[in-house]
Parts: structure tokens; sequence; C-alpha cells
């Protein structure tokens, strides 16, 4: 090994500018010769461990994906190889894909779509004039007319006119400047780039985020990341995961001994929890955020997922506005949605825009720059966009279809919500909250103390290991609440109201059998 | 208890309270971040753009968007194979249409059954659907000679970028003089400054031979190291072949020598080879890094660690839009690849039709099929094209007095050396301004034509650059290039 290192260090050396010659050739030859006469050694340590990689990747944590995920994915390749199991599917209700649980695209997005990906589909009469329009107004604000060139990195212009014209009818009226809109690589994107721009400081003035427990875990994942310090505030369980005003006053203080508490994340509708917030409490963090000097994160992707009657979905932006002056001119917020999900449920586009409000013309700049050195997000995804916020109107020829198909996701969702919640609640030992939106249940389970010392001994959660061997025995993936965080002392899952409605009547009896049995087995 | 916000109506008409978020509360790894490819002069571009429109008079009557190596927005053509595929894949109503060829038809049922629900709009698993990671190792097998590929060290990304990123986030680590340090070509394709900029790694630059046609020399790497550990702990090797800004491909022996320095030195290895298939000089070829390091055998086949990345943006496809993108890890520590998956998985998954897409590059149309002749012509078109235009901006350049241009041997740059009048680096250094920014300023200003300074990509101290696409149709590129070469005539003149 020496020799053969010798004749590399002092071929190194000796080389002259480009003799890549035959001495070079020789001597490589040479080298690799011993090299492939001593016997393969034990490998030397890799550049890249645990031990030398990046401390803060490591700590991140994103159970929608997380352990119980790879376990599920495991069974189901011992089901394909024939191995036999209490059951015959892998249920995955551990993550919000519409699509992948059945759900049909709407009609009129993919006909535009496929309009922009194959302009020649333009001539043919089997698509409707009204997706052709839109169609071409899209490729003709792309670079080249087509969706395959870079966009500008904010994203093109004329959708995020129309997302600002979006913005601006579901608020009432309330103003939108597409200068203020930014598109995104999924909403997930756009909170993750605003993160990052957020966070500062060391030590006890490093930044610190404040975060809804139970929550959805990009948030801890990318707070993780960046070295943030996680501030929690919890929702009120009792009270249907109601955010309380104190609580997120006493966060802030607490917080303040350790960091610097500079941001508010709001998910609403909630996710993992699915309530909806009131305007009241809406407008009670907008004037604690504008009291504490926080800059507001709205995480609003399921604004279109509202099923209870009694709830309705408001927007930050709108109720900032309605709030006069003081507070909308000062205020800074940025407002998240997406293509994932309301009733379209295009997650693989990974299309998601922010539109966000007094903020610094020069962290803009700032944020373009950022933004700019991924270049731009999928033009496929700023192009589904454009047609969630653009949809057909009523005397458009495509109308009654769209507005048919979104009606009946939409209705098929809230049936699943209120036949979810009600069985959960069926069930002694469980208790969920309504399911006032979002696309999940998140139940609360008791959990014996048998069960939770059973799950000590394999150093697990008490609810992780509870879902675990509800999967070993059913094939049903959900995801434990230490995922998302709760209270210390209770436990949760959430499942997602996903699978078509026959489907999920079967899941929620065999949760139900299974749960019974679980507590007979660790009374 | 809290005033009523009323209470403070006329600092609200000012708007002026201090804001949470500004420069100086921001963060400011992200505040040093630079990325020129879409920086100042581009802002600039863009608003004389939007004068023009507003009809103010001008020396021109358009911007030519020299500056972004984006093919179709220069009037390159998708390839019409690929577009079908995606179209089916995005209406599978289509599949019933006579208008399809059957090929296409296949091709995009076969991906749609590995989808969820079907559909393009479910979420992938994170690394990518496992056909897409199949079919890119097999055509990295056929690639490569034969050298086998497992799908499980492939991962499919939203464009090479986000893997390179991705990669990098890993790697960086301690702190003061045990940061992490990578090593990156100088010049470079600025995102690799940009990310260590905003992960606080430590930038340590190699500097390219220019004299001998942008040659990576060992020497020279070994030289960037030994200062580099006076200050932090390199761990990591950037590599770009076919290079961005330079257009050099890389020799075989060349390879082999990188490959022998970062296992010596115990450097991770990132090659980027986006441009694995622009590659136009005769006498040019291009030569994986991963071919390179098995057929190099033990211990580097079995041991050095390397990060390989590809992209649908380049090529013959120039489907930047779509974000498509793939990197094979070999020899990674089995525990940091779960890591990789990991961190992944908190963006869910790379963009679907990207990954679509992608696979149509990897599993184009075979010899028998209906698709294959089209596809043929219009790849070799537009390969031929470039070749051509390479060509061209080489010898329009050279023949320009006080310009040079290395060989475009391949890649989509011309990256050409500029020799300006003293006068006007004093005059760029009194307006504080990079003295190829300067003159890049002045030639958008009088022609429109936007192209990037060699300050943006990093250069030898007192030598000037600036990197030109050759994407603009061959006839509006020789326009261009004589424009050019007529603007820094009369700029030559007027700061002599």
């Amino acid at each position: 090994m020496q020799r053969a290192a010798a004749l590399v260090r002092r071929r190194c050396c000796l080389r002259t500018p480009g003799s890549w010659g035959r001495s070079q050739s020789s001597a490589a030859a040479e080298a690799s010769a011993v090299l492939k006469v001593r016997p393969e050694r034990s490998p030397r340590e890799r550049i890249l461990t645990l031990e030398s990689m990046n401390p803060q990747v490591k700590a991140v944590e994103y159970a929608v994906r997380g352990p119980i995920v790879l376990k599920a994915g495991e069974i189901e390749l011992e089901l394909q190889r024939g191995i036999k199991k209490p059951f015959t599917e892998v249920i995955r209700a551990n993550i919000g894909d519409a699509q992948a649980m059945g759900q049909q695209p709407i009609t009129f997005l993919r006909q535009v779509m496929a309009l922009c990906t194959y302009p020649n589909l333009l001539d043919s009469p089997s698509f409707p004039e009204d997706a052709k329009k839109r169609a071409r107004r899209i490729l003709q604000a792309c670079g080249g007319n087509s969706l395959g060139s870079y966009s500008a990195s904010q994203g093109v212009n004329c959708i995020r006119e129309d997302v600002a014209t979006y913005i601006t009818r579901r608020d009432g009226g309330v103003p939108a400047d597409p200068d203020n809109i930014y598109l995104t690589t999924g909403a997930s994107d756009g909170i993750s780039t605003i993160l990052k721009i957020l966070v500062s400081g060391g030590g006890k003035s490093r930044t610190g985020v404040m975060i809804p427990i139970p929550q959805y875990p990009l948030y801890s994942a990318v707070i993780s990341e960046l070295d943030a310090i996680q501030v929690n505030y919890y929702l009120d369980e009792d009270n249907c995961w109601a955010l309380n005003v104190n609580e997120l006053r006493r966060a802030v203080q607490e917080a303040k001994n350790h960091c610097d508490p500079k941001v508010l994340c709001i998910i609403n509708p909630g996710n993992p929890t699915g309530q909806v917030q009131s305007r009241k409490c809406i407008e009670d963090v907008i004037h604690f955020a504008w009291e504490e000097k926080l800059f507001l994160l709205a995480d609003e992707v399921y604004q279109d997922n509202v099923y209870s009657p009694d709830c309705r979905f408001h927007s930050f932006k709108k109720v900032l506005y309605e709030m006069g002056p003081e507070y909308s001119s000062n205020v800074e917020l940025a407002s998240f949605h997406s293509t994932s999900k309301g009733y379209m449920g295009e997650c693989g586009y990974r299309g998601g825009y922010m539109e966000v409000i007094n903020l610094h013309p020069e962290i803009k700049g700032q944020l373009v720059k950022l933004l700019s050195v991924r270049l731009c997000p999928p033009v496929s995804g700023q192009a589904a966009m454009d047609i969630v916020v653009n949809p057909p109107v009523p005397g458009e020829e495509s109308f009654e279809q769209f507005s048919r198909e979104k009606e009946s996701v939409l209705g098929n969702l809230a049936k699943k919500a209120k036949l979810t919640e009600d069985l959960f609640n069926q069930v002694p030992g469980i208790h969920c909250n309504p399911l006032q939106g979002a696309m999940y249940a998140f139940p609360r389970i008791f959990i014996p103390t048998k069960a939770v010392e059973a799950a000590q001994a394999h150093k697990m959660a008490p609810d992780m290991f509870y879902c675990m061997k509800l999967l070993e025995e059913t094939g049903i993936c959900v995801v434990p609440g230490s995922g998302f965080g709760q209270s210390k002392g209770t436990y949760h899952f959430r499942m997602t109201i996903l699978p078509p409605v026959e489907k999920l009547k079967t899941v929620l009896q065999k949760v139900k059998d299974f749960h019974i049995k679980f507590l007979e087995k660790y009374a | 208890m809290a005033l009523k916000a009323g209470d403070q109506s006329q600092a609200a008409m000012n708007g002026l309270r201090d804001k949470v978020l500004t420069v100086d509360t921001m963060n400011q790894c992200v505040r040093r971040v630079e990325y020129a490819v879409r920086g100042p002069i581009v802002i600039r571009a863009l608003e004389l753009e939007q004068e023009l429109r507003q009809g103010v008079k001008k020396p021109f009557t358009e911007v030519i968007r020299a500056n972004i190596g984006d093919a179709q927005a220069m009037g390159q053509k998708p390839i019409t194979f690929m577009r079908q595929v995606l179209a089916l894949c995005v209406n599978p109503e289509l599949l019933s249409s006579p208008h399809f060829p059957e090929d296409a038809k296949r091709r995009a049922e076969r991906i749609l059954q590995a989808c969820g629900g079907h559909s393009l709009g479910a979420y992938s698993i994170s690394s990518g659907i496992q056909l897409i990671r199949e079919d890119v190792a097999r055509y990295i097998e056929r690639r490569d000679g034969g050298i086998p590929s497992d799908p499980t060290n492939i991962f499919l990304s939203t464009g090479a970028s986000d893997a390179i990123v991705t990669v990098l986030k890993l790697l960086v680590a301690g702190e003061g003089r045990t940061r992490t340090g990578v090593l990156i070509p100088i010049p470079q394709y600025p995102l690799y400054s940009a990310t260590i900029a905003e992960l606080d790694a430590a930038q340590v630059n190699y500097y390219l031979d220019e004299e001998r046609a942008w040659a990576l020399d060992v020497l020279e790497l070994g030289r960037a190291l030994r200062q580099a550990r006076e200050r932090c702990r390199p761990r990591a090797l950037c590599v770009i072949n076919p290079g961005n800004p330079t257009g050099q491909v890389q020799t075989r022996e060349c390879i082999e020598a990188v490959i022998r320095f970062a296992f010596e030195e115990r450097l991770f290895l990132l090659a980027d080879e986006v441009y694995q298939d622009n590659v136009y000089a005769e006498g040019s070829q291009f030569h994986s890094f991963k071919k390179v390091l098995t057929e190099m055998g033990p211990p580097y086949a079995t041991q050095q660690e390397l990060a390989s990345f590809h992209s649908t943006s380049k090529g013959y496809m120039g489907e930047c839009g779509f974000r498509g993108g793939y990197v094979e890890v070999v020899n990674m520590d089995p525990e940091v690849q779960q890591q990789l998956q990991k961190l992944m998985s908190v963006r869910l998954c790379p963009p679907v039709p990207g990954q679509a897409l992608l696979d149509t590059v990897v599993s184009p149309p075979a010899p028998s099929d209906p698709s294959f002749a089209q596809f043929q012509a219009e790849k070799q078109a537009v390969l031929a094209d470039l070749a051509a235009k390479a060509k061209l901006a080489e010898r329009i350049f050279n023949e320009t007095p006080g310009i040079c241009c290395n060989p475009v041997q391949g890649a989509m740059y011309s990256f050409p050396r500029v020799e300006l009048p003293q006068r006007a680096v004093q005059r760029a250094q009194e307006l504080g301004l990079a003295p190829d920014m300067f003159f890049c300023m002045r030639l958008l200003e009088e022609t429109g034509i936007c192209v990037v300074p060699g300050s943006g990509f990093g250069q030898r101290e007192g030598t000037y650059h600036f990197r030109m696409t050759i994407l603009p149709p061959m006839e509006k590129l020789r326009q261009l290039l004589e424009k050019l070469s007529q603007f820094h005539a009369r700029f030559t003149l007027e700061y002599s």
C-alpha cells in the first residue's frame, strides 16, 4: 500500500502540465497493480458518517413519513412476496394524499394541463374552448411559450396576477397585490423559505418560533434543521382544539427566558387537529402578534376543506385588513396555500403560493434572491395553481362539470369526516373532537398502564407502540400523536379520512375491534 | 393589559413601526448569498424589458436573455415523444385517442401504474417512483458500459440543484477551524457558492487553468487543500463536468487523478454531470465519475464516496421548467443514506411530472419503436445545432481583438476573457462595480444583450470574463456575437 501511495504521490508531484501521457498510465497501472495484489482491507472509516454529518439534519424528524411508514413499506413488500398476514393489504392512512386513495382529479384542471404540456392538442376537438383559452394564456406567459422554460423565480407573472385576483375575490374585495405573491414548490417550500430568512441570532437571542401542539411536523423539522428554537403553545383539546391567547402569552413569556421569539405559526384549518378557528380567535391572535412583535405565518392549505356547518374559513389576510390600519400596516404576515389539498388533491404537482404582507422591501429583495438560487418552482405546478385560482365560472362550458366534481369531492369528504368522528366516539377508550375541517381525525386514545410499560420496555412512545401493533395486526398505517406533539400523558393518532367511504367504514371498524382487544390485553 | 391598537392611530398612518424582519435581523448567512445568474444584471434586464413594453425608446428593440441556460426560452423545441408521454400521463383519457403513438401510450400506462392512485397527482415516495429509479439505474448501466447501478442508490430530485443542496447540507458540520470546507472550481456555477454561504460552510477555491482550456490540475487541488486546512476542515470536492461556465470536458486521466486525490485526501466527491449529453468538440468524450471510479478498482471503487448529479434541464431536452433530476450515491454510509431519505421526506417528494419526464429521458424510444425515428431526428438536430453554435461563438470571439475564448468543448456557454482598458477599470471602481459588471451593464444598456459578468462565477484576479449562452437561434446568435464584438471595440476606444 505504501508503495502504491508513494507512486501516486510521486506522480502528482512530477506531473508536468498537460503530460497525461504514457508515463502516467504506466505509473497508474503499477499503482493499481500493487493495490490489487493486497487483499481487500477492512474499509477505512467513511468521510460522511452519523458522527461527522450535519448534527442539525440528524435531529430532524418527520413522523408523517417516519418509522411507522417505513415499517408499513416493509410489510407491503412481505405481502407481495406472499407472506401470510392477518390482512391482505396495507392501508396508507398516514398521509394527506387524496388521489393515492382513489380521489379523482378535476377534469378541467387536467385538460388545461394536458393542453399546456402538449400544445398540439389545442387543435383537438376533444377539448373544450374554455380549457384551451386558459392553456393559451398560460403558455403565452411562459418563456418560449413552453412549460419547459424556467419562469421568473417569483413565478409566472400572469399566474401571480391570477392568484392576487383569487385572493381579492375570496376575501370579499380586500385587495391583493401580485407583487406580494410568490409561487412555490408546494406550500412546504414557501414555509421553509420564510422560516429560513427569519432565523438568526445566537444563544439567548436565537430566534424562537412558536408552533401549535399538536402541529404538522414540517415546522419542527425545519426548526431543527435551521437550529432555531421551538416554542410550543398547546391547543386546548377540551375545547375542540381551540387556540387560547392566554396560552400563547404563557408560551411567549416562558420563551423569552431562553430565546428571542419572533415568529408565530398558525395552521388554520388545523393539521392534525382539524379545527377551524373562529374569526374572534383570529383577531385575538393578530392582536397578540402585534403586541408581541411576532411575524405571523398562516398555513391555510386546507382553506377549501371546511365541513362543519357552524364553521367558516376566515383568512388571516382578510381579518388583518379589516382590523384597521394599525394592524394592517404593521403586522408582518405570510399566508400559504397549496394545490395538494382542497378538492384538487394535486399533491404530486408541488404547486403552492405564499402571500406576504408588510414585508420590508429589502426583505422582499432578499426573498427573491434566495428563491433565485433554485431558479423557479416547477412550472407545471404553477400552471395547476393557476387553474385552482381561476376555475370555470358560470356561463363557461366546463362550469357545470367542474362544479359537480368539486362539490362531489367536498361533500364526500364532509361525509367521511362526520362518519369518522361518530364512529370513533362510539369506541370505549377513544374520544375524537369534531372534525371541523382539513383531512384528518386525531382521536385521543386511552392506553392502559400495562401497555405504557410494554412500550417503554420496547423503547417506544406508547402511542407508537399502539400504532405499530395496529399496523401489524390490521395493516392500517396511521401516525402516532407523538409525531405531532400532544400534552404530556395523553396519546393520540392521526388517521386520514381519505379512503373511499366503504373502505373507510371497514377501516374504522377494524380500528375499533383492535382497540377493544388492545384494552383487554393490557387491562 | 394590552393597549387597544386604536390608541396609536398616528403611528399607524405612518406605518413606520420597526419591522420584525429587516436585513439586520434576518438570517445573516442568507444575506451573504449571491447568485449572479439571476442577479443584479438580470434585474436590470427586466427593468429594460418593462421600459420597452411601455414604449420607451432604446438603441435596441428587444432584450436578449443570454444569461441563463434555458434552451426552450430561446426557441428550442421540446422533444415530441417526451411531451406526448407526459400529456398522456396528465390526462389519461387521451390513451384512447388515435393521435398518439402506441409506444408513447405504453410508456404512459407504465408510469401511471407505478403512481399512487395511478395518478401524477399523488405524492410519490420521497426518493421518487420506484419504477423510475429502476429505469434511471438501467440508463446509468447502459451509459457506463454495463457497470451496475443500484436503484436504492438513486434519489430523484427537484432539478439537480435540489440534490446538490441536500448532499451539501448533510456534509456541513463543525465550527471555526473544524467547519466543513467545500472545494469548488473557479470559475464555478454559483449554486455552489450560494449554498456554501447559506450553510455557513467554508468555501475553498481551486482554479481551473485558463491557459490550458480550463484544465483541472491536481497540483492546484493540492495547493487549495493545503491552504484551506489552516482555516477549516475540507471534506468535499465539487467537480462540474462538462464545466459550467467554462465548457471544458475533462479527460479520463484527469478524472482518475481527481478520484485518487479525493481518496487520498479523504474528500467526498460531488460530480455535477448535468451537461453529460452536451459534448461537442471532436476528441472530447464524457466519462462519468461513477464509471471511472468503478474501473479503477478497489479501494477507490469500494470506498470512495461519490454523489453524481443529472437533470432534465440541459442535454437535448431543455426541460428546465419541469425541475426533473436525480443523484446517484456511491459508497455512502448506509445510515447516512437513511438520513438523506429522511431529509427528503420532509419535502415529501420531487414533482411527479418531472419524475415522469425524467423517465422518458433515461428510457427513450428504442430503435424498434414507432417514435424512434422522429425522436432521433429531433435529438440529433438539437445537439448538432448546439455544436455548431458552440463553434460559431468560439470563432467569432477569437476573431475579436481583446476577446479570447477557450474552446467550447461542451455545456451551453461561452466564457470568453475580455481585456478592459485601465480607465474602464478605474471607472468601474469609482462606481463600486466589478469591472466586468460595469462592462456587462454598459453592454446591456446599449445593445439589450444580457450576459453574466465573470465576477459572478469567479476568476483569477485581474482577469475579466462574461458568460453568454449559445442558445439563441443560429442567425440571432451570429448577430449577437457581432454586436457584442462591436460593442467591445467601442468600449475599448472610449476608455483608451
